[in-house]
Protein backbone atom coordinates (compact mmCIF):
# COMPACT_ATOMS: atom_id res chain seq x y z
CA UNK A 1 0.00 0.00 0.00
CA UNK A 2 2.84 2.38 0.78
CA UNK A 3 3.82 2.45 -2.92
CA UNK A 4 0.53 3.99 -3.89
CA UNK A 5 -0.18 5.85 -0.65
CA UNK A 6 -0.86 9.54 -1.00
CA UNK A 7 -0.28 10.41 2.63
CA UNK A 8 2.25 8.65 4.80
CA UNK A 9 2.83 9.51 8.41
CA UNK A 10 5.49 7.83 10.51
CA UNK A 11 6.13 8.10 14.24
CA UNK A 12 4.48 11.47 14.57
CA UNK A 13 4.88 13.11 17.97
CA UNK A 14 3.55 16.40 19.28
CA UNK A 15 3.41 17.94 22.74
CA UNK A 16 1.87 21.17 23.89
CA UNK A 17 3.93 22.00 26.96
CA UNK A 18 3.97 18.89 29.12
CA UNK A 19 0.83 17.55 27.46
CA UNK A 20 1.73 14.90 24.89
CA UNK A 21 -1.15 14.97 22.41
CA UNK A 22 0.32 12.68 19.74
CA UNK A 23 2.38 9.66 20.79
CA UNK A 24 4.13 8.22 17.77
CA UNK A 25 1.31 8.03 15.25
CA UNK A 26 1.69 6.26 11.92
CA UNK A 27 -0.89 6.44 9.20
CA UNK A 28 -1.26 5.76 5.48
CA UNK A 29 -3.91 7.06 3.17
CA UNK A 30 -4.14 5.41 -0.23
CA UNK A 31 -4.62 7.45 -3.36
CA UNK A 32 -8.35 8.21 -3.62
CA UNK A 33 -8.74 6.79 -0.13
CA UNK A 34 -11.01 8.29 2.47
CA UNK A 35 -9.92 7.95 6.07
CA UNK A 36 -12.17 8.97 8.93
CA UNK A 37 -10.57 9.97 12.23
CA UNK A 38 -12.86 9.56 15.19
CA UNK A 39 -12.36 9.74 18.92
CA UNK A 40 -13.35 11.69 22.00
CA UNK A 41 -12.36 15.36 22.23
CA UNK A 42 -8.78 15.74 23.36
CA UNK A 43 -7.82 12.49 21.66
CA UNK A 44 -5.45 14.35 19.31
CA UNK A 45 -7.36 13.78 16.07
CA UNK A 46 -7.55 17.47 15.13
CA UNK A 47 -3.89 17.96 15.98
CA UNK A 48 -3.02 14.96 13.80
CA UNK A 49 -5.01 16.46 10.93
CA UNK A 50 -3.27 19.82 11.37
CA UNK A 51 0.10 18.08 11.32
CA UNK A 52 -0.69 16.69 7.86
CA UNK A 53 -0.60 20.18 6.30
CA UNK A 54 1.83 21.40 8.98
CA UNK A 55 -0.47 24.03 10.42
CA UNK A 56 0.87 22.42 13.57
CA UNK A 57 4.59 21.63 13.52
CA UNK A 58 5.26 18.11 14.79
CA UNK A 59 8.01 17.51 17.36
CA UNK A 60 9.11 14.27 15.77
CA UNK A 61 8.42 11.79 13.02
CA UNK A 62 7.76 12.40 9.34
CA UNK A 63 4.94 13.58 7.12
CA UNK A 64 4.70 12.85 3.42
CA UNK A 65 1.98 14.08 1.10
CA UNK A 66 2.43 13.10 -2.53
CA UNK A 67 6.16 13.42 -3.23
CA UNK A 68 6.95 15.95 -0.52
CA UNK A 69 8.31 14.63 2.74
CA UNK A 70 9.21 16.51 5.90
CA UNK A 71 11.02 15.04 8.89
CA UNK A 72 10.95 16.50 12.34
CA UNK A 73 12.85 16.03 15.55
CA UNK A 74 16.25 16.62 17.06
CA UNK A 75 18.68 18.25 14.67
CA UNK A 76 16.27 18.69 11.75
CA UNK A 77 15.76 22.18 10.49
CA UNK A 78 12.20 23.42 10.27
CA UNK A 79 11.05 24.08 6.71
CA UNK A 80 11.11 27.77 5.74
CA UNK A 81 7.90 29.71 5.13
CA UNK A 82 8.03 29.52 1.32
CA UNK A 83 8.52 25.75 1.30
CA UNK A 84 5.70 25.40 3.81
CA UNK A 85 3.39 27.62 1.79
CA UNK A 86 4.05 25.69 -1.42
CA UNK A 87 3.38 22.43 0.40
CA UNK A 88 0.12 23.66 1.90
CA UNK A 89 -1.09 24.91 -1.48
CA UNK A 90 -1.50 21.28 -2.53
CA UNK A 91 -3.46 20.24 0.57
CA UNK A 92 -6.94 21.65 0.98
CA UNK A 93 -8.36 22.16 4.45
CA UNK A 94 -11.86 22.78 5.70
CA UNK A 95 -12.31 24.10 9.24
CA UNK A 96 -14.95 23.58 11.88
CA UNK A 97 -15.72 27.30 11.99
CA UNK A 98 -15.48 27.82 8.19
CA UNK A 99 -12.95 30.68 8.53
CA UNK A 100 -14.29 32.38 5.43
CA UNK A 101 -12.83 35.82 4.75
CA UNK A 102 -15.64 38.17 5.86
CA UNK A 103 -14.35 41.16 3.87
CA UNK A 104 -14.69 39.34 0.56
CA UNK A 105 -17.68 38.05 -1.38
CA UNK A 106 -18.02 34.29 -1.74
CA UNK A 107 -16.62 34.56 -5.25
CA UNK A 108 -13.61 36.55 -3.98
CA UNK A 109 -13.15 34.01 -1.18
CA UNK A 110 -12.88 31.21 -3.71
CA UNK A 111 -10.69 33.26 -6.08
CA UNK A 112 -8.27 34.31 -3.33
CA UNK A 113 -6.12 31.18 -3.34
CA UNK A 114 -5.74 30.92 -7.13
CA UNK A 115 -5.02 34.66 -7.51
CA UNK A 116 -2.71 35.25 -4.55
CA UNK A 117 -0.99 31.89 -4.26
CA UNK A 118 -1.08 30.46 -7.78
CA UNK A 119 -0.75 33.85 -9.48
CA UNK A 120 -3.59 32.96 -11.79
CA UNK A 121 -4.99 35.74 -14.01
CA UNK A 122 -8.18 37.19 -12.54
CA UNK A 123 -10.54 36.15 -15.40
CA UNK A 124 -9.25 32.56 -15.27
CA UNK A 125 -9.52 32.49 -11.49
CA UNK A 126 -13.06 33.81 -11.68
CA UNK A 127 -14.06 31.10 -14.14
CA UNK A 128 -12.52 28.47 -11.89
CA UNK A 129 -14.15 29.96 -8.79
CA UNK A 130 -17.58 30.09 -10.39
CA UNK A 131 -17.24 26.47 -11.45
CA UNK A 132 -16.31 25.46 -7.89
CA UNK A 133 -19.23 27.41 -6.45
CA UNK A 134 -21.55 25.71 -8.93
CA UNK A 135 -20.14 22.37 -7.86
CA UNK A 136 -21.17 22.98 -4.25
CA UNK A 137 -24.53 24.31 -5.43
CA UNK A 138 -23.94 27.97 -4.63
CA UNK A 139 -23.40 29.59 -8.02
CA UNK A 140 -26.13 32.14 -7.32
CA UNK A 141 -24.46 33.27 -4.07
CA UNK A 142 -21.26 34.41 -5.80
CA UNK A 143 -21.71 38.11 -5.06
CA UNK A 144 -22.94 37.78 -1.50
CA UNK A 145 -20.83 38.24 1.60
CA UNK A 146 -20.34 35.27 3.94
CA UNK A 147 -22.29 37.02 6.72
CA UNK A 148 -25.50 36.62 4.67
CA UNK A 149 -25.12 32.85 4.27
CA UNK A 150 -26.34 30.00 6.47
CA UNK A 151 -23.79 27.81 8.24
CA UNK A 152 -24.21 25.03 5.72
CA UNK A 153 -23.74 27.43 2.83
CA UNK A 154 -20.66 28.94 4.48
CA UNK A 155 -19.11 25.51 4.84
CA UNK A 156 -19.85 24.69 1.21
CA UNK A 157 -18.16 27.95 0.16
CA UNK A 158 -15.19 26.96 2.33
CA UNK A 159 -15.03 23.62 0.51
CA UNK A 160 -15.18 25.41 -2.85
CA UNK A 161 -12.39 27.73 -1.68
CA UNK A 162 -10.18 24.77 -0.83
CA UNK A 163 -11.04 22.97 -4.08
CA UNK A 164 -10.14 26.04 -6.14
CA UNK A 165 -6.50 25.31 -5.30
CA UNK A 166 -6.99 21.94 -7.05
CA UNK A 167 -5.40 20.13 -4.10
CA UNK A 168 -4.10 16.56 -4.08
CA UNK A 169 -5.75 15.82 -0.75
CA UNK A 170 -8.53 17.36 1.30
CA UNK A 171 -8.53 17.56 5.09
CA UNK A 172 -11.79 18.09 6.95
CA UNK A 173 -11.55 19.26 10.56
CA UNK A 174 -14.95 18.59 12.12
CA UNK A 175 -16.56 20.28 9.15
CA UNK A 176 -20.11 19.78 10.41
CA UNK A 177 -19.63 20.20 14.17
CA UNK A 178 -20.59 23.88 14.21
CA UNK A 179 -23.69 23.41 12.08
CA UNK A 180 -27.34 23.24 13.05
CA UNK A 181 -28.49 19.63 12.66
CA UNK A 182 -30.70 20.37 9.67
CA UNK A 183 -27.74 21.87 7.77
CA UNK A 184 -25.35 18.95 8.26
CA UNK A 185 -26.72 16.94 5.36
CA UNK A 186 -25.94 19.44 2.62
CA UNK A 187 -22.29 19.60 3.66
CA UNK A 188 -21.94 15.84 3.99
CA UNK A 189 -23.47 15.44 0.52
CA UNK A 190 -20.70 17.61 -0.94
CA UNK A 191 -18.01 15.62 0.88
CA UNK A 192 -19.56 12.37 -0.32
CA UNK A 193 -19.57 13.66 -3.88
CA UNK A 194 -15.85 14.43 -3.56
CA UNK A 195 -15.22 10.92 -2.29
CA UNK A 196 -17.03 9.43 -5.25
CA UNK A 197 -14.88 11.53 -7.58
CA UNK A 198 -11.77 9.95 -6.13
CA UNK A 199 -10.46 12.76 -3.92
CA UNK A 200 -8.02 11.59 -1.25
CA UNK A 201 -9.44 12.73 2.05
CA UNK A 202 -8.88 12.66 5.79
CA UNK A 203 -12.01 13.49 7.72
CA UNK A 204 -12.14 14.26 11.41
CA UNK A 205 -15.78 13.80 12.29
CA UNK A 206 -18.36 13.00 14.91
CA UNK A 207 -20.81 11.79 12.26
CA UNK A 208 -20.29 8.08 12.76
CA UNK A 209 -23.02 7.07 10.30
CA UNK A 210 -21.45 9.29 7.68
CA UNK A 211 -17.97 7.91 8.37
CA UNK A 212 -19.33 4.39 7.92
CA UNK A 213 -20.88 5.36 4.61
CA UNK A 214 -18.11 7.41 3.04
CA UNK A 215 -14.80 6.37 4.58
CA UNK A 216 -13.05 3.21 3.51
CA UNK A 217 -10.81 3.23 6.54
CA UNK A 218 -11.51 4.35 10.05
CA UNK A 219 -9.10 5.27 12.80
CA UNK A 220 -10.20 5.51 16.38
CA UNK A 221 -7.89 7.62 18.54
CA UNK A 222 -7.75 8.18 22.24
CA UNK A 223 -5.18 9.99 24.37
CA UNK A 224 -2.84 10.55 21.47
CA UNK A 225 -2.61 6.96 20.25
CA UNK A 226 -4.39 4.96 17.56
CA UNK A 227 -6.53 2.50 19.50
CA UNK A 228 -8.13 0.74 16.58
CA UNK A 229 -7.87 0.94 12.82
CA UNK A 230 -9.47 -0.90 9.96
CA UNK A 231 -12.12 -0.88 7.26
CA UNK A 232 -14.72 1.67 8.35
CA UNK A 233 -17.73 -0.63 8.36
CA UNK A 234 -15.89 -3.39 10.17
CA UNK A 235 -14.63 -1.10 12.95
CA UNK A 236 -17.99 0.58 13.45
CA UNK A 237 -20.13 -2.56 13.24
CA UNK A 238 -17.77 -4.83 15.09
CA UNK A 239 -15.25 -2.89 17.20
CA UNK A 240 -12.55 -5.06 18.77
CA UNK A 241 -11.26 -2.74 21.48
CA UNK A 242 -13.14 -1.92 24.66
CA UNK A 243 -12.43 1.79 24.27
CA UNK A 244 -13.77 1.82 20.71
CA UNK A 245 -16.91 0.01 21.80
CA UNK A 246 -17.43 2.43 24.68
CA UNK A 247 -17.00 5.42 22.39
CA UNK A 248 -19.26 4.09 19.65
CA UNK A 249 -21.99 3.22 22.14
CA UNK A 250 -22.71 6.96 22.35
CA UNK A 251 -23.91 6.97 18.75
CA UNK A 252 -26.78 5.34 16.94
CA UNK A 253 -25.21 3.05 14.42
CA UNK A 254 -27.92 2.99 11.83
CA UNK A 255 -25.57 3.42 8.94
CA UNK A 256 -27.99 5.77 7.25
CA UNK A 257 -26.86 9.12 5.96
CA UNK A 258 -28.49 12.14 7.54
CA UNK A 259 -31.00 13.58 5.11
CA UNK A 260 -29.51 15.99 2.60
CA UNK A 261 -31.98 18.84 2.77
CA UNK A 262 -30.47 21.03 0.15
CA UNK A 263 -28.32 18.63 -1.79
CA UNK A 264 -26.40 20.49 -4.47
CA UNK B 1 -14.63 94.58 34.68
CA UNK B 2 -12.40 93.44 31.79
CA UNK B 3 -13.22 95.02 28.45
CA UNK B 4 -13.01 92.30 25.76
CA UNK B 5 -11.80 93.53 22.42
CA UNK B 6 -11.47 90.79 19.79
CA UNK B 7 -11.31 93.35 16.98
CA UNK B 8 -7.68 94.02 17.75
CA UNK B 9 -6.75 90.49 16.62
CA UNK B 10 -7.69 91.29 13.02
CA UNK B 11 -4.42 93.07 12.44
CA UNK B 12 -2.57 89.84 13.37
CA UNK B 13 -4.59 87.70 10.95
CA UNK B 14 -1.64 86.82 8.71
CA UNK B 15 0.42 85.83 11.71
CA UNK B 16 -2.37 83.53 12.89
CA UNK B 17 -2.94 82.06 9.44
CA UNK B 18 0.79 81.42 9.08
CA UNK B 19 0.82 79.70 12.43
CA UNK B 20 -2.25 77.64 11.58
CA UNK B 21 -0.62 76.56 8.32
CA UNK B 22 2.48 75.38 10.22
CA UNK B 23 0.31 73.57 12.78
CA UNK B 24 -1.73 71.74 10.13
CA UNK B 25 1.28 70.92 7.98
CA UNK B 26 3.21 69.73 11.00
CA UNK B 27 0.32 67.51 12.03
CA UNK B 28 0.21 65.89 8.60
CA UNK B 29 3.93 65.16 8.76
CA UNK B 30 3.90 63.68 12.27
CA UNK B 31 0.75 61.64 11.63
CA UNK B 32 2.21 60.08 8.47
CA UNK B 33 5.65 59.51 10.02
CA UNK B 34 4.02 58.33 13.24
CA UNK B 35 1.96 55.74 11.35
CA UNK B 36 5.11 54.47 9.66
CA UNK B 37 6.89 54.16 13.02
CA UNK B 38 3.71 52.63 14.45
CA UNK B 39 3.57 49.99 11.74
CA UNK B 40 7.20 49.05 12.36
CA UNK B 41 6.60 49.03 16.11
CA UNK B 42 3.51 46.84 15.79
CA UNK B 43 5.17 44.30 13.49
CA UNK B 44 8.21 44.42 15.76
CA UNK B 45 6.18 43.42 18.81
CA UNK B 46 4.55 40.62 16.79
CA UNK B 47 7.86 39.33 15.41
CA UNK B 48 8.87 35.69 15.66
CA UNK B 49 12.25 36.80 16.97
CA UNK B 50 12.58 37.66 20.62
CA UNK B 51 15.31 40.25 20.06
CA UNK B 52 13.10 42.18 17.63
CA UNK B 53 10.15 41.99 20.02
CA UNK B 54 12.28 43.33 22.87
CA UNK B 55 13.67 46.15 20.75
CA UNK B 56 10.20 47.20 19.57
CA UNK B 57 8.80 47.02 23.08
CA UNK B 58 11.64 49.12 24.48
CA UNK B 59 11.07 51.77 21.82
CA UNK B 60 7.31 51.83 22.43
CA UNK B 61 7.52 52.03 26.21
CA UNK B 62 10.30 54.63 26.18
CA UNK B 63 8.15 57.02 24.19
CA UNK B 64 4.81 56.06 25.64
CA UNK B 65 5.86 56.42 29.24
CA UNK B 66 7.73 59.74 29.18
CA UNK B 67 6.08 63.16 28.77
CA UNK B 68 6.12 64.58 25.26
CA UNK B 69 7.27 67.99 26.54
CA UNK B 70 10.34 66.36 28.07
CA UNK B 71 10.99 64.42 24.86
CA UNK B 72 10.83 67.61 22.77
CA UNK B 73 13.37 69.38 24.95
CA UNK B 74 15.53 66.28 25.15
CA UNK B 75 15.56 65.76 21.39
CA UNK B 76 16.59 69.34 20.76
CA UNK B 77 19.15 69.86 23.52
CA UNK B 78 20.39 66.44 24.64
CA UNK B 79 20.36 64.28 21.52
CA UNK B 80 22.74 66.52 19.53
CA UNK B 81 25.29 66.22 22.34
CA UNK B 82 24.93 62.42 22.50
CA UNK B 83 24.72 61.75 18.77
CA UNK B 84 26.80 64.66 17.57
CA UNK B 85 24.22 65.85 15.04
CA UNK B 86 22.78 69.32 15.07
CA UNK B 87 19.06 69.48 14.46
CA UNK B 88 16.81 72.40 13.65
CA UNK B 89 13.91 72.87 16.07
CA UNK B 90 11.56 71.67 13.32
CA UNK B 91 13.47 68.44 12.73
CA UNK B 92 13.84 67.77 16.44
CA UNK B 93 10.18 68.35 17.19
CA UNK B 94 8.96 66.42 14.11
CA UNK B 95 11.10 63.47 15.17
CA UNK B 96 10.01 63.57 18.81
CA UNK B 97 6.33 63.96 18.03
CA UNK B 98 6.40 61.23 15.34
CA UNK B 99 8.08 58.76 17.64
CA UNK B 100 5.77 59.69 20.50
CA UNK B 101 2.72 59.26 18.28
CA UNK B 102 4.23 56.14 16.73
CA UNK B 103 4.46 54.45 20.12
CA UNK B 104 0.71 54.89 20.60
CA UNK B 105 -0.11 53.97 17.00
CA UNK B 106 1.96 50.78 17.51
CA UNK B 107 -0.26 49.63 20.30
CA UNK B 108 -3.42 50.43 18.30
CA UNK B 109 -2.14 48.59 15.23
CA UNK B 110 -0.91 45.62 17.26
CA UNK B 111 -4.24 45.44 19.06
CA UNK B 112 -6.11 45.54 15.74
CA UNK B 113 -4.00 42.77 14.26
CA UNK B 114 -4.29 40.41 17.22
CA UNK B 115 -8.04 41.06 17.45
CA UNK B 116 -8.52 39.18 14.18
CA UNK B 117 -9.45 35.55 14.78
CA UNK B 118 -6.52 33.14 14.38
CA UNK B 119 -8.70 31.07 12.10
CA UNK B 120 -8.36 33.78 9.46
CA UNK B 121 -4.60 33.52 9.13
CA UNK B 122 -4.87 29.73 9.44
CA UNK B 123 -7.27 29.68 6.51
CA UNK B 124 -4.79 31.80 4.56
CA UNK B 125 -1.94 29.48 5.49
CA UNK B 126 -4.00 26.42 4.56
CA UNK B 127 -4.52 27.92 1.08
CA UNK B 128 -0.76 28.14 0.74
CA UNK B 129 -0.20 31.79 1.58
CA UNK B 130 3.06 32.91 3.13
CA UNK B 131 2.68 34.79 6.44
CA UNK B 132 3.25 38.04 4.54
CA UNK B 133 0.53 37.32 1.98
CA UNK B 134 -1.92 36.32 4.66
CA UNK B 135 -1.14 39.51 6.60
CA UNK B 136 -1.63 41.70 3.53
CA UNK B 137 -4.64 40.01 1.97
CA UNK B 138 -6.53 38.60 4.95
CA UNK B 139 -5.59 40.06 8.32
CA UNK B 140 -4.71 43.71 7.66
CA UNK B 141 -7.79 44.60 5.56
CA UNK B 142 -9.98 43.42 8.43
CA UNK B 143 -7.77 44.84 11.18
CA UNK B 144 -7.52 48.30 9.63
CA UNK B 145 -11.29 48.65 9.76
CA UNK B 146 -11.18 48.05 13.48
CA UNK B 147 -8.19 50.34 14.04
CA UNK B 148 -9.52 53.39 12.23
CA UNK B 149 -11.53 54.97 15.08
CA UNK B 150 -8.64 54.62 17.52
CA UNK B 151 -6.10 55.84 14.95
CA UNK B 152 -8.24 58.89 14.22
CA UNK B 153 -8.56 59.58 17.92
CA UNK B 154 -4.82 59.38 18.40
CA UNK B 155 -4.29 61.68 15.43
CA UNK B 156 -6.58 64.27 17.00
CA UNK B 157 -4.43 64.12 20.12
CA UNK B 158 -1.37 64.51 17.90
CA UNK B 159 -2.89 67.63 16.34
CA UNK B 160 -3.17 69.21 19.76
CA UNK B 161 0.27 67.97 20.79
CA UNK B 162 1.81 70.10 18.06
CA UNK B 163 1.04 73.10 20.28
CA UNK B 164 4.02 72.01 22.40
CA UNK B 165 6.53 72.70 19.64
CA UNK B 166 6.25 76.39 20.50
CA UNK B 167 8.69 75.69 23.35
CA UNK B 168 11.36 75.10 20.70
CA UNK B 169 10.30 78.30 18.89
CA UNK B 170 8.75 76.44 15.95
CA UNK B 171 6.37 79.10 14.55
CA UNK B 172 3.11 77.19 14.93
CA UNK B 173 -0.26 78.67 15.85
CA UNK B 174 0.52 78.81 19.58
CA UNK B 175 3.96 80.35 19.03
CA UNK B 176 2.55 83.04 16.72
CA UNK B 177 -0.19 83.81 19.25
CA UNK B 178 2.44 84.34 21.92
CA UNK B 179 4.01 86.87 19.58
CA UNK B 180 0.64 88.50 18.99
CA UNK B 181 -0.22 88.48 22.70
CA UNK B 182 3.05 90.14 23.68
CA UNK B 183 2.66 92.70 20.96
CA UNK B 184 -1.00 93.58 21.60
CA UNK B 185 -1.06 93.14 25.38
CA UNK B 186 -4.26 91.16 24.74
CA UNK B 187 -3.40 87.58 25.84
CA UNK B 188 -6.95 86.73 26.92
CA UNK B 189 -8.44 87.47 23.51
CA UNK B 190 -5.51 85.84 21.74
CA UNK B 191 -5.64 82.53 23.59
CA UNK B 192 -9.42 82.43 23.42
CA UNK B 193 -9.17 82.81 19.66
CA UNK B 194 -6.51 80.08 19.51
CA UNK B 195 -8.70 77.70 21.51
CA UNK B 196 -11.61 78.40 19.15
CA UNK B 197 -9.37 77.79 16.13
CA UNK B 198 -8.29 74.33 17.42
CA UNK B 199 -11.85 73.42 18.28
CA UNK B 200 -13.18 74.66 14.94
CA UNK B 201 -10.88 72.23 13.15
CA UNK B 202 -11.23 69.30 15.55
CA UNK B 203 -14.97 69.26 16.26
CA UNK B 204 -15.94 68.52 12.62
CA UNK B 205 -13.22 65.83 12.60
CA UNK B 206 -14.54 64.16 15.74
CA UNK B 207 -18.04 64.17 14.27
CA UNK B 208 -16.66 62.47 11.17
CA UNK B 209 -14.90 59.87 13.33
CA UNK B 210 -18.08 59.15 15.24
CA UNK B 211 -20.06 58.72 12.04
CA UNK B 212 -17.34 56.47 10.67
CA UNK B 213 -17.44 54.34 13.81
CA UNK B 214 -21.17 53.84 13.42
CA UNK B 215 -20.82 52.89 9.79
CA UNK B 216 -18.05 50.42 10.59
CA UNK B 217 -20.10 48.91 13.40
CA UNK B 218 -22.92 48.23 10.92
CA UNK B 219 -20.47 46.54 8.56
CA UNK B 220 -19.21 44.09 11.22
Amino acid sequence: MSDTSKIEIRGLRKSFGSNEVLKSISLDVAKAGVVALIGPSGSGKSTLLRCINLLVTPDGGSVRVGDTRFSFGEGTKLPDVTTLARFRASTGMVFQHFNLFPHMTTLQNVMEGPVTVRRMAKPDAEKLARAQLAKVGLAEKADQYPATLSGGQKQRVAIARALAMEPDVMLFDEATSALDPELVGEVLAVIQQLASEGMTMVIVTHEIAFAREVADRLIFMRDGVVVEEGPARQVIDNPQEVATRAFLSHFHRTGALPPANAAP
Amino acid sequence: MYQWDFGILWSYRWLFLNGLGVTVGFTVVIVVLGLVFGLFGAFGTLSRFKAVRLLALTFIEAFRCTPILVQLIWFYYALPILAGVEMTPITASALALSLYGGSFYSEIIRGGIISIDRGQSEAGAALGMTPGQSMRRIVLPQAIKRMIPALMNQSIIQFKNTSLVSVLAVPDLVYQSQVAAHDSYRPLETYTAVAVAYAAILIPLTIMVRRGEKRLAVGE
